[in-house]
């Protein structure tokens, strides 16, 4: 016989630990941002895979319920539909979890989506670490590395609730496919990046001269911290935020790499073929600079929430000064 | 055959478990209660009476197989596993904690009676599939049993595995689907019909045999008639999401939602 006692909680930690601005999920952005779209854009449509609670996109079909489509636990079967929508003129928003579109669906998302440049675009929520308890088989790391590599595919990861609405109105307005990363959690509000959102360009949200802190995603209210935190031991660290992984901001990363001594990637993803190996191979041809980069290293993640896992993996603003101060101690900038 | 000793055995297994499974779902704070407890009686029957296995000999090569499809529904695996000896009572707590090798979703640890990593749905079968052609290649006699939900049917690769077993006539593989009728976003026939669900099955060249999920006997009856068939054998239980708990019983708010210590307290109590 089991009773009570025998239930020990644990204590779920608040997500996140501390944001003036608050918190809000990346994926109700999406929600939000979808149902603008319903109104502005009647052809627009919307494709789940019996994750429609999760992804949100229930929210959507509430008000628009005869343009939501739900294919069951079919997610290959979701993105060719999308694609064959998109010939016949509608703008198909497909979404599932980022697992399911990147690694199960990657051949319909390449082969009927990217390949003719299929007017889709790809939804993916519940991605990287802090997909939390689910576990390594749902925290994809490595989505962002296979949706560079696919031509004609734009990858947008958004930073925080309102940077996601806005990604997803643009990404509807745009000709051509588009993959948008979300996260599960809810994650800071960043007042820097509320500001038009243009596909491709970067924000640069610190000035700074020594080194330059890269982010892409939820990262970019860590590297914030990171700057700050830096200035008051005299290090000057510019910020950068990428919501467009692809097409980079060619031009900013150059400049940074001109104008600063290193540079330090921070991404919520594999360091294999995310934000980081892309900034490298641009300043590696342009201006060879030094990269270091912060994410996953190349590692299955594992079950636990959302925030601990962040804190586990090192993903925190304390990370990026441990390494800029190493850097700086050990090349002697 | 099943005495009515071993009956009440089983059923007071079951009952333990249910209770096991809300209290690591509640602890955890995260975790697919409804999905857990209609799969109860298949697991503790196939545990407790119908598998030939040895926790103390976890690689034993004669031992039966068992691959949760529906990778989920870990809490009622784990309870088991931890029940048969495979995994220390007092690991269950931590489960979906870090450090932990007990994720959300089974990770391959054949020591701890862990057979096959799952949890995105649909690899299952095939992968059933993989093990039960190579025991016929090396002769082996032992049966692999696997259980998929009904809304992890839905997966294309499902019905690729469907054909090789019968192609390959792996009648040494014994499925169940869990047919609780529900899946994440509701009801299975209003987000991707499956009825009339036999035929398909049937169809794709199995033996099918459709039994109350929840009944041990016909459970038990019906695997022993499944180990005679020459053809790969589909067991369709109909059973009830969130089965034992009467407020989580068809509400599918308790497909992935952790109950508080409230409502934990409430579902122990119609536990005992
Ligand atoms: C490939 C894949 N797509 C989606 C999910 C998310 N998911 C987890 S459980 C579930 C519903 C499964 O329904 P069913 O198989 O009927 O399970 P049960 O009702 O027994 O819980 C979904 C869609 C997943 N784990 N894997
Ligand atoms: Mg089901």
């Amino acid at each position: 016989m089991k009773n009570i006692e025998d239930i020990h909680i644990v204590p779920v930690i608040p997500s996140p630990p501390s944001s003036e601005f608050g918190a809000e999920q990346t994926k109700k952005g999406f929600a939000d941002g979808l149902i603008e779209l319903g109104k502005l854009l009647p052809n627009v449509v919307v494709i789940d895979t019996d994750v429609a609670k999760a992804t949100r996109s229930a929210d959507f079909q509430k008000i628009y319920p005869e343009r939501h489509f739900n294919t069951g636990v079919a997610e290959q079967n979701m993105l060719s539909v999308a694609a064959g929508m998109s010939i016949e003129g509608f703008i198909p928003f497909a979404t599932s979890f980022g697992m399911f579109i990147a690694t199960r669906g990657g051949d319909q998302l390449r082969n009927s989506i990217c390949y003719p440049k299929a007017n889709v675009k790809v939804a993916a929520t519940h991605c990287g670490i802090s997909t939390g308890g689910d576990g390594a088989s749902h925290q994809i790391n490595e989505d962002i590395a296979i949706c560079r590599s696919f031509p004609n595919l734009t990858v947008i990861v958004p930073g925080d609730y309102e940077e996601a609405k806005q990604a997803t109105i643009a990404a509807a307005y745009f000709k051509g496919p588009v993959y948008l990363r979300y996260g599960r959690d809810t994650y800071p509000i960043v007042p820097e990046i509320h500001g038009k959102f243009e596909i491709g360009k970067s924000r640069t949200i610190r000035e700074g001269t020594d080194c330059t802190i890269f982010t892409t995603g939820i990262m970019v209210s860590e590297g914030i911290k990171a700057s700050d935190m830096l200035k008051e031991k005299g290090i000057s660290a510019r910020v950068v935020h990428l919501p467009t992984v692809k097409p980079l901001d060619n031009e900013v990363v150059i400049k940074a790499a001109q104008e600063t001594k290193f540079l330090v990637t921070v991404e919520e993803h594999s360091i294999i073929g995310g934000l980081g190996e892309a900034i490298a191979g641009v300043t590696a041809e342009h201006h060879p600079t030094r990269v270091y980069r912060i994410g996953i290293n190349d590692v299955f993640g594992q079950s636990g929430q959302s925030q601990e896992l962040l804190d586990l993996y090192g993903l925190r603003a304390i990370n990026i000064v441990e390494k800029v101060l190493e850097v700086t101690k050990l090349q002697g900038y | 055959m099943l005495t009515q000793e071993k009956l009440n055995f089983l059923k007071d297994k079951a009952k333990e478990i249910r209770q096991e499974i809300i209290i690591m779902i509640t602890r955890a704070a995260s975790g697919h209660v409804g999905g857990s407890m209609s799969a109860v009686e298949i697991l503790v029957s196939l545990y407790h009476h119908i598998m030939k296995h040895d926790s103390q000999n976890p690689k034993w090569t004669e031992r039966d197989r068992f691959i949760m499809g529906k990778g989920h529904a870990t809490p009622v695996y784990y309870a088991v596993l931890a029940d048969c000896g495979y995994i220390p009572k007092e690991d269950l707590l931590g489960f979906r904690r870090p450090g932990s090798y007990l994720q959300g979703h089974p990770k391959q640890y054949t020591e701890k009676g862990i057979e096959v990593s799952t949890g995105t749905l649909g690899l299952s079968l095939s992968t059933t599939c993989g093990m039960a052609l190579s025991a016929k290649l090396k002769g082996e006699k032992q049966n692999y049993f696997c259980l998929c939900g009904d809304g992890e049917i839905q997966e294309g690769q499902i019905w690729e595995a469907a054909m090789f077993a019968n192609k390959y006539k792996l009648n040494n593989i014994i499925a169940f689907v869990d047919r609780n009728y529900m899946q994440s976003d509701g009801y299975s026939e209003d987000i991707m019909p499956l009825d009339p669900l036999e035929p398909k099955w049937e169809a794709f060249g199995w033996e099918v045999f459709s039994i109350d999920g929840h009944d041990f006997e016909q459970i038990i009856n019906t695997v022993e008639k499944a180990m005679l068939s020459d053809k790969p054998v589909m067991i369709v239980a109909r059973t009830i999401k969130g089965k034992g708990v009467s407020f989580m019983e068809n509400d599918n708010t308790w497909h992935g939602s952790p109950p508080n210590l409230e409502t934990a307290m409430r579902a122990l109590g119609e536990l005992v």
